[in-house]
């Protein structure tokens, strides 16, 4: 176990560099935008007077770097900061649509991960059947086309048509669990139907490319039925690919989801994310990309822990 | 009779229903003598009622908004701030100022010293007395060299502020202004206790008193029982949602998610009228859609190129094409139809490519080329650009599109592109508006025009109380301005509203700001 406990002391150790390279480079590129908070606060409102106070009043007189360690020294101590544009702590709004955003892609993961491991066990079991046609053929499609498009077919049949989910999420922390759950039903199936096709045919894929193995053909030969081939004999030594596409998707419900959360008014990071860079609020754009990057971190991270615990090879090398 | 009045009262606000009216009313002996008007109001709309939750969807916000009155920006925050707040004065529906926290106002002879008396006995959600102290600390905190405030503008004219006594407060300004009272209506200037610093607490005299507010996503409110209107605000809560897709707003007003919606998709609008339960509501307004040019910049410096410019434009085609019908034209000035000293014997300028070359040649030219900065800034910025590419055509000037990122757009694109594509929301009066844009020193006169006449008439109609001689001077600017100014203005565009009908609304809704002047809150009711 010890060499897995270095390895993993040494993945966190390489993405904290990598955090602070992201951190440095998000900086960087902020700077480069034309404008700045002032201007783009003032917006019409923006004559050179009002600007110039503005930018004294939250230190932009000062230069970029001074600043970029300041926010630096503060992220060590544990404070993101304060946003230019409201000065509200960050960490306090943040974290409320962090948990919005957590929950979205946490109940999009709990329905995509279990039926696209099934749908591409089974597909796998039947490969070239009719079944296996139809859901690949169904998943691609979904795939295939826009986010907000699905998620208005949705709306359209389910909400509108139908009157089962309320039209758009705009979930609150006043809300029951159980009313939270069920506003956040529609943006996850989207979710679902997007992220879905990826893992199924990862999985697919894995397990029939270890269908042609010496050791399958023998647990074939024992007489061992076909599922049980495949769940037993097959899938354990598939984990470390399936896992990887599983922790890429999950990376992706958390980052990537600004549309869905614009189509149905769903309060989390992603448009916190795009209001930042409007009014080039660079703290709040800081700590999303630092959230956005240590999620990925840490995915990536558990995927390969799960792969080499999952493969005897990779956990006792010789 | 006293008991009469009270039950009228009663009735009116809909707190009872018509057989108790008239049942009391025998009670004292009052039938033979009940105005019939009284019972044929419950008829039209049956008066306005008390209580639900009014839930509405409009856009504006983000996440970096703040309920400080310097800071507000559009509809999102400024609804959320009037639903806590009041201010001195009020745009009425029909585009009068009408008094709020001051209960009356009076101007020296040359309009530059105003006396405003405030109502007595309005209390803040905390329990203080409104006093004169609160009026100058709030209207302060817009003044000053480095005031950041979007309402420093309309309180540049003031010299000085005094309080007289608990409840009068004495504005002394630079110049005489005969619409001072106007200027005290800007959604900016809302009034706080003294000392406020926390402005996202809502503290105010507002009709709502702030249970929610989550910038540019959700903005929630109790009723306040206290509120000095009498029998307002209608609704128990408010609830003001930020959505900022206009088809997100469709799909909530649909579901029944919400009640009503800020500006509903042009491309659809005409299908809510078929959805059951569902109606659109439209008020012509004073938002506009503009061409600046820069005016000291070749060829623009040219008057016969401007007129070319103004005449190569088809109006008609725009209004039908980007706002399909609901707007109506303009007339390259910016005062809107609704407005007081509107001049409605100015002929429109019509689509005339014969006329346009005509001042090219004037101007020296067979033909001319230019850039035309375009974005998407408002919806239809482009398609507009575009059809004007095409109507110019004709009339032998070339335009070429530039388009323009519509983040920063403000700041390069807006004052610093010799011709570009603009929109203004409109100013309550003719000369906030000219002050604002068309003054020649104005830091927002976006087409750095300079025309001597017009600048004087501007200062001397600012201080006029005679109003036949303010109404002339309005006119011969606004004509000065069609003929002579830097701006193309093709159409006014009319503000949408998506209303279920199951709320009430005024027989007359206000056009000054969306969603019936940013105050549908305390105007509206669940009928």
């Amino acid at each position: 176990m010890s060499s897995l406990t270095r390895i993993i002391l040494q993945r966190l150790g390489l993405g904290f560099l990598t955090l602070f390279a992201v951190s440095l480079i998000i900086a960087f590129v902020v700077e480069l935008l034309p404008g700045d908070i002032t201007q783009a606060m003032l917006g019409q409102s923006a004559t050179p007077e009002t600007v110039a106070a503005f930018r004294k009043e939250i230190g932009l007189d000062r230069p970029a770097h001074i600043r970029y360690f300041e926010w630096l020294g503060g992220i060590f101590k544990g404070d993101l900061g304060q946003s230019l544009a409201s000065k509200r702590d960050i960490s306090e709004f943040v974290g409320t649509r962090l948990s919005n955003t957590l929950f979205l892609g946490g109940l999009a993961a709990a329905f995509a991960v279990p039926l696209a491991l099934l749908l591409g066990l089974l597909a796998a079991l039947y490969r070239n059947s009719i079944f296996d046609r139809i859901v690949n053929l169904t998943t691609l499609t979904s795939i295939s086309f826009p986010e907000f498009f699905v998620a208005y077919i949705l709306i359209l049949f389910l909400s509108v048509k139908a009157g089962i989910f309320p039209g758009i999420s705009n979930v609150s922390t006043n809300l029951a669990f159980g009313d939270q759950l069920f506003r956040t039903i529609l943006p996850a199936l989207t979710l679902t139907l997007v992220v879905l096709a990826h893992m199924l045919r990862m999985t697919r894929a894995a397990i029939i490319n270890l269908l042609s193995s010496p050791y399958i053909e023998m647990a074939r030969l024992k007489g061992t039925r076909p599922f049980r081939v495949i769940v037993y004999h097959a899938l354990p030594n598939a984990w470390g690919p399936i896992v990887n596409v599983i922790a890429l998707n999950l990376a992706y419900l958390v980052v990537g989801v600004v549309v869905v959360e614009v189509v149905f008014v769903y309060p989390g990071l992603g448009q916190l994310l795009v209001d930042s860079v409007a009014k080039r609020d660079l703290p709040v754009v800081q700590a999303c990309a630092i959230i956005f990057a240590a999620v990925y971190i840490l995915l990536n991270l558990l995927a390969d822990i799960v792969s080499i615990v999952s493969n005897p090879r990779l956990l006792h090398p010789r | 009779m006293k008991d009469f009045d009270d039950l009228q009262q009663l009735f009116s606000e809909g707190r009872i229903d018509r057989r108790v009216f008239i049942k009391r009313a025998m009670s004292i002996g009052m039938t033979a003598a009940i105005p019939l008007g009284i019972l044929s109001q419950e008829a039209q709309a049956a008066g306005p009622k008390h209580g639900g939750v009014f839930r509405t969807a409009v856009r504006g916000g983000a996440t970096s908004d703040s309920l400080a009155g310097s800071a507000l920006l559009d509809t999102h925050n400024i609804m959320a701030s009037w639903s806590c707040r009041n201010n001195l004065t009020e745009i009425a529906p029909d585009g009068s100022v009408t008094g709020e926290l001051a209960e009356s106002w009076e101007a020296s002879s040359d309009a530059s010293v105003w006396v405003f008396k405030l109502r007595k006995g309005v209390e803040f959600h905390n329990g203080k007395t409104l006093d004169a102290d609160d009026v100058i600390y709030s209207i302060n905190d817009h003044r000053g060299p480095d005031s950041k405030s979007g309402g420093s503008g309309a309180v540049a004219s003031i010299d000085d502020i005094k309080a007289d006594g608990s409840d009068t407060v004495v504005f002394t300004l630079s110049g005489g202004s005969a619409d001072f009272p106007f200027l005290m209506a800007d959604y900016h200037l809302t009034i706080v206790p003294a000392g406020t610093s926390d402005w996202d607490a809502g503290m105010g005299t507002g009709p709502y008193t702030l249970t929610a507010w989550d910038p540019g996503v959700r903005f929630a409110g109790k009723r306040n029982p206290n509120y000095f209107k009498e029998g307002r605000p209608y609704f128990d809560e408010v609830e003001i949602l930020n959505v900022g897709d206009a088809t997100a707003r469709m799909n909530a007003l649909r579901t029944d998610e919400v009640d009503a919606i800020e500006e509903p998709d042009l491309q659809t609008v005409d299908r809510i009228g078929s959805v059951p339960g569902l109606s659109v509501k439209e008020v012509g307004g004073t938002k506009h859609f503009t061409f600046p040019m820069l005016s000291d910049i070749a060829p623009f410096d040219n008057n016969d190129v401007r007129l070319a410019l103004k005449y190569g434009i088809d109006r008609e085609s725009i209004l039908q094409a980007v706002l399909r019908g609901h707007g109506y034209l303009g007339n390259d000035h910016p005062i809107g139809s609704s407005q007081r000293y509107f001049a409605d014997d100015i002929p429109v300028r019509e689509y005339d490519p014969d006329k346009a070359r005509h001042h090219l040649k004037k101007a020296g030219m067979d033909s001319l080329n230019l850039k035309l900065h375009a974005g998407d800034i408002y919806a239809g910025g482009m398609d507009n650009a575009v059809l004007y590419q095409a109507h110019a055509a004709k009339a032998g000037i070339n335009m070429e599109i530039v388009r323009e990122p519509t983040d920063g757009y403000w700041s390069n694109v807006w004052m610093k592109k010799p011709f570009s594509v603009c929109y203004w929301g409109g100013r309550p009066t003719s000369d906030w508006m000219f002050s604002t844009a068309y003054a020649a020193d104005a830091a927002w006169n976006d087409t750095h025009w300079k025309h001597d006449k017009f600048n004087e008439l501007l200062v001397a109609a600012r201080a006029e109380l005679d109003d036949a001689k303010r109404r002339q001077m309005y006119h011969d600017m606004q004509l000065i301005c069609r003929d002579e100014g830097a701006v193309v203005i093709p159409v006014f565009a009319n503000t949408l509203m998506g209303v279920s009908d199951k709320v009430g609304t005024p027989e007359r809704i206000a056009g000054n700001w969306p969603m019936d002047g940013d105050k549908s809150p305390e105007r509206w009711w669940f009928a």
